[in-house]
Order: C-alpha cells, then sequence, then structure tokens
C-alpha cells in the first residue's frame, strides 16, 4: 500500500484515451486544472495561502525567525523548504518518516525558489556573520489529487508573496513585507503514450511513462527541471515542454499576482 | 498552561464580567463545521473554531498497518494529531513529540469507546487530525472534526462524540477557553461527551479547582458540548441535504480563480 496504486484496468483505459487525445476528466492534454487561492489562510503564520488546482489543496505558511547565517554565506539569511505529505489527503500516504517522495517534492520546489532568487537571501542578512533571517516554508498537502509538485510551489511562492517580516516581534524594527524578486513556478507534465499532458491527476500518475517538471520565471528563465517516474522524453520534446510551460507559468504567475493582501 | 513567570497577565475577566474576548462565562467560540470538504478520504471534516483551523480525514475500515497490532475479533482505532509547523506563534519543528503522541492516544480510545469495532475485525480505522492554526482546545476542535469524518465515512457509532474544554479564568469557571485564558488561567479541563449516555470518553485536566469548582465545570462542560452535539448533526445534515452529496464541499471561502 505503500505506493500510488492505478488499477491495470483503470491504466489501460487512461493510456487507450490519451491515443485519441482525451483524458479521464474530459480536459484536453494541454489543458491546466482550474486554479484558486485564498491568501492569508493561516494567521499564525508570517504569510500563507491555501492553494487549489482542481481537487489537490495544499496549504503553506511562511515563518520567519532570527538565526545564524551559514559561514560560507555570512551576507545571506536562510531558507528552508518542508513538504509534508501527510496521511490525511492521501490513503497511500503513511505516518513516519519523510517518504523519498516527500523529499523529492521539497527539494523540488526548493530548487526553483532558490534558483530564481525569488527570495533576495542578502535582504534576510540582520548582521553579517551574525544574524539573520531564517525563513521556513512550510508545505502542508492536504488533498492529493495529483500533481503536488506544481501545487506545492504555487501555495509556497503565494504565501511567499504575501509574506510580513515579523521584525516588531524580534524587536529588530518595524515590520516590513518580505517582497519577492521574481514569481518562479512549476509546471509539470506526464507522458501517457505517445501523448503528453500537463498537470496530471493521480490517476493518470498512476499510469504515466515518465513525468517532467520545468520551473520557469517570469522573465523567460527556465529555473529548475525535474524528471521522474520510469519513462522517457525526447529532447526534441523537452524544448516543446518548456514553451508550454512559460505559457501555463504565466497563469499560475496572473494567479498570485491577483487578490489582495490581506 | 505554563507561562508561570510572565510579566504581563492580561485582565481575563472584565469588571462587567465579560471575558477577553467578550464572551460571557458560559458563552463558547464561533463554530464552523464542513463535512466532507477532501476528496481521497473515506471521511473529512474541517472544524473552524474561534481561531482554530482543523481538518479531520478517516481512512477505512482498512487493513492494519503495521500489521502485528491486527485484532482478530474487532477493528482497531488508530489516530494521528499532528501540528503544522506554521499553526503557532513560534513554529514548532515537524515531527512527532511526546503530546501529540498522548493526545493522539486519548483520542483514538476516546473514539473506540464509540465505534461498533466488532463489526470490521481485523481492520484499522485510521483518523488523522490536522492543526493548520491553533488557539487553545486544539484535542476538543480535532476530536469534533474527526467525529463529523467517522460519520462522514459511515463507521456506525454509538453517537457524535462533542468535545470542548472547559476552565477556570481569574477565578471563574468559564467554557470553551482561548489562547490567553489557556495561557494565563487557572485551570483547564478538556472533556468529550457521549450525548446519548450522557458519560464522557475523554477526560484531562490540569490545574487548580475546588470540589465545587470542579462540579460546575463538569456540568458546564456537558452543556456545551450539547450545543456543539447540534452543530455537528447540522453540518452533517448539510452535507446529505437532498441534491448537495458533493465531494469536496468548499470549507473556505474560494480565492483568486483566473
Amino acid at each position: 500500500m505503500s505506493e500510488e496504486v492505478t488499477a491495470e484496468i483503470l491504466t489501460t483505459h487512461i493510456l487507450e484515451l490519451a491515443r485519441s487525445g482525451r483524458r479521464l476528466d474530459g480536459r484536453r492534454p494541454e489543458e491546466y486544472r482550474p486554479v484558486s487561492i485564498e491568501f492569508g489562510f493561516v494567521t499564525s503564520a508570517d504569510g500563507s495561502a491555501l492553494a487549489r488546482i482542481g481537487e489537490t489543496a495544499v496549504v503553506s505558511g511562511i515563518k520567519l525567525e532570527p538565526g545564524k547565517p551559514f559561514p560560507d554565506t555570512p551576507n545571506a539569511g536562510v531558507l528552508t523548504t518542508n513538504a509534508e505529505l501527510i496521511p490525511l489527503s492521501s490513503p497511500t500516504f503513511e505516518p513516519g518518516p519523510p517518504h523519498p517522495r516527500a523529499i523529492e517534492v521539497s527539494r523540488v520546489v526548493d530548487r526553483a525558489v532558490r534558483a530564481s532568487e525569488a527570495v533576495d537571501l542578502k535582504r534576510l542578512c540582520i548582521a553579517p556573520g551574525e544574524k539573520c533571517w531564517t525563513c521556513f516554508v512550510d508545505i502542508h498537502v492536504i488533498d492529493h489529487s495529483g500533481n503536488l509538485i506544481d501545487a506545492c510551489m504555487l501555495a509556497a511562492v503565494a504565501a511567499l508573496s504575501r509574506t510580513t517580516m515579523p521584525s516588531r516581534r524580534f524587536e529588530l524594527g518595524e515590520d516590513a513585507p518580505l517582497a519577492l524578486a521574481h514569481l518562479p513556478m512549476e509546471t509539470t507534465f506526464c507522458r501517457l503514450g505517445n501523448t503528453i499532458v500537463v498537470d496530471p491527476t493521480f490517476e493518470e500518475e498512476g499510469a504515466a511513462q515518465g513525468r517532467l517538471t520545468i520551473a520557469t520565471d517570469e522573465v523567460g528563465h527556465v529555473v529548475a527541471m525535474q524528471k521522474g517516474l520510469v519513462g522517457a522524453f525526447a529532447p526534441g520534446e523537452v524544448k516543446e515542454l518548456a514553451e508550454a510551460a512559460f505559457r501555463h507559468g504565466d497563469k499560475l504567475r496572473e494567479a498570485v499576482r491577483g487578490g489582495t493582501r490581506p | 498552561m505554563g507561562s508561570v513567570g510572565a510579566k504581563e497577565i492580561p485582565e481575563l475577566i472584565g469588571a462587567d464580567g465579560r471575558r477577553i474576548d467578550g464572551r460571557r462565562p458560559d458563552e463558547l467560540r464561533p463554530i464552523r463545521i464542513v463535512a466532507g470538504p477532501l476528496h481521497r478520504a473515506d471521511g473529512s471534516a474541517f472544524v473552524e473554531w474561534g481561531d482554530n483551523k482543523v481538518m479531520a480525514a478517516v481512512y477505512g475500515p482498512r487493513e492494519v498497518h503495521p500489521r502485528h497490532l491486527q485484532q482478530n475479533t474487532k477493528a482497531i482505532v488508530q489516530c494521528k494529531y499532528n501540528m503544522a509547523a506554521f499553526s503557532v506563534d513560534e513554529r514548532k519543528r515537524p515531527g512527532l513529540d511526546r503530546r501529540s503522541q498522548e493526545i493522539s492516544k486519548v483520542i483514538a480510545e476516546a473514539f473506540e469507546s464509540v465505534v461498533f469495532s466488532e463489526e470490521y475485525p481485523r481492520t484499522s480505522v485510521d483518523i488523522y487530525i490536522e492543526v493548520l492554526q491553533a488557539n487553545a482546545g486544539t484535542r476538543c476542535a480535532g476530536l469534533v472534526a474527526a467525529s463529523v469524518a467517522l460519520a462522514d465515512a459511515g463507521i456506525p457509532m454509538v453517537d457524535l462524540l462533542p468535545a470542548v474544554a472547559v476552565g477556570k479564568v481569574a477565578g471563574r469557571i468559564v467554557l470553551d477557553l482561548k489562547k490567553e485564558e489557556d495561557n494565563y488561567g487557572e485551570a483547564d479541563l478538556p472533556m468529550a461527551l457521549v450525548p446519548q449516555s450522557g458519560r464522557l470518553v475523554l477526560l484531562q485536566m490540569e490545574g487548580h479547582m475546588t470540589r465545587p469548582e470542579l462540579g460546575e465545570a463538569l456540568d458546564l462542560g456537558v452543556i456545551g458540548c450539547r450545543k456543539i452535539y447540534d452543530v455537528m448533526k447540522q453540518a452533517l445534515r448539510d452535507r446529505y441535504a437532498a441534491g448537495s452529496v458533493v465531494s469536496g464541499a468548499a470549507f473556505s471561502a474560494a480565492g483568486v480563480a483566473p
């Protein structure tokens, strides 16, 4: 029970539909599910968001606290990303130490946030070599209906985009917005035979012959990638998918820009 | 509890007898329950109670993990209560701690007392409680959420389990403590009631109460539980109201839809 199981008959059906460009939920291969964000969902956090992609729901909460910079980066703050695939969200997630799957999600999200330089770590420096802000990005998956990487990234960036640095709480001056320098977003694709679909549901992930995640920023850079699951992609496919990733990424960025600061 | 030596203790009961948030001593915080908001769970519920936000999911009856816990004559009830790192003011390190394990145990035992476990031998009913935002009374909020989730999952039970904490604040017995009252009050007494039998299946207490105060607290708690019971039943009625049996009832205000 420790792995996602998609019944063979369902897998066959999904692959058969894909051959004619159709999907189980009626979407086209290049169609993303509806996205929504509720900012400030958790008031105990310094920034938070509840993000939904279709039936997938993820809550992210940001906490900042003073800490010590790493010796090799005395002028920078510390950013830590942790995704919890809690057993509440799926029949196949078990309690206990983080599953490699959860670690992969955490690291892929962390990589894209870090590489995009969305959070300017220099601004998190308080006293060089002595004191800096540690920014904890905690991500809780509460309903897993597929495409966790995109959903976790969306929740994390949405939460970060509305985060307040709690200076007053630690007697370090006035509170100020964290302010993101960039808005990176992940876009995930799955191979179903010769068809490649975006934003897979968990049933599609179970049937997939390879998964590819491409993180993009708003100024035209690919900032992170991850190929997962058993399967392969041709370089030409990767190039095409990167183009598509920008289109989908821009839509996700729009969702984060929309809405008002709570 | 446990803020001994704190310098500034807020005035917990005003001259008008009102509490720090304006409530009367026997008044509950606003409570909202949504049954069935999750898609993958067999049953689920979201509870927003004062400044608490708690989600519960139920899976089962299903295979027992780990296998050696399996019982040949009945189902076992397992519970995991967990707090999100961002649910409290000072970030909580993710993972198991002794408090969460104790709470998980007493909640599992409370439910084992009401579930008809002999109907499903060699299986497990797994309850997961996630505290997303905490402001005192999370075990009671978690229990209420889990109870509605069990009903949503169709697990046969004697009754729903409403729960509430009663406390002593500035010498007064009050219902449903909020954070400041919990931190600076004199006693905290969480309880869960089986409304049909009038018996308590979860009962804890910490602090100081005289015997008359204990009596008053228990009576007040029972009244509080009965009010919460009504909200729980309504949440389930709403879920199964004619034509509205949809999975994934919205548990929060809709966000921005691009």
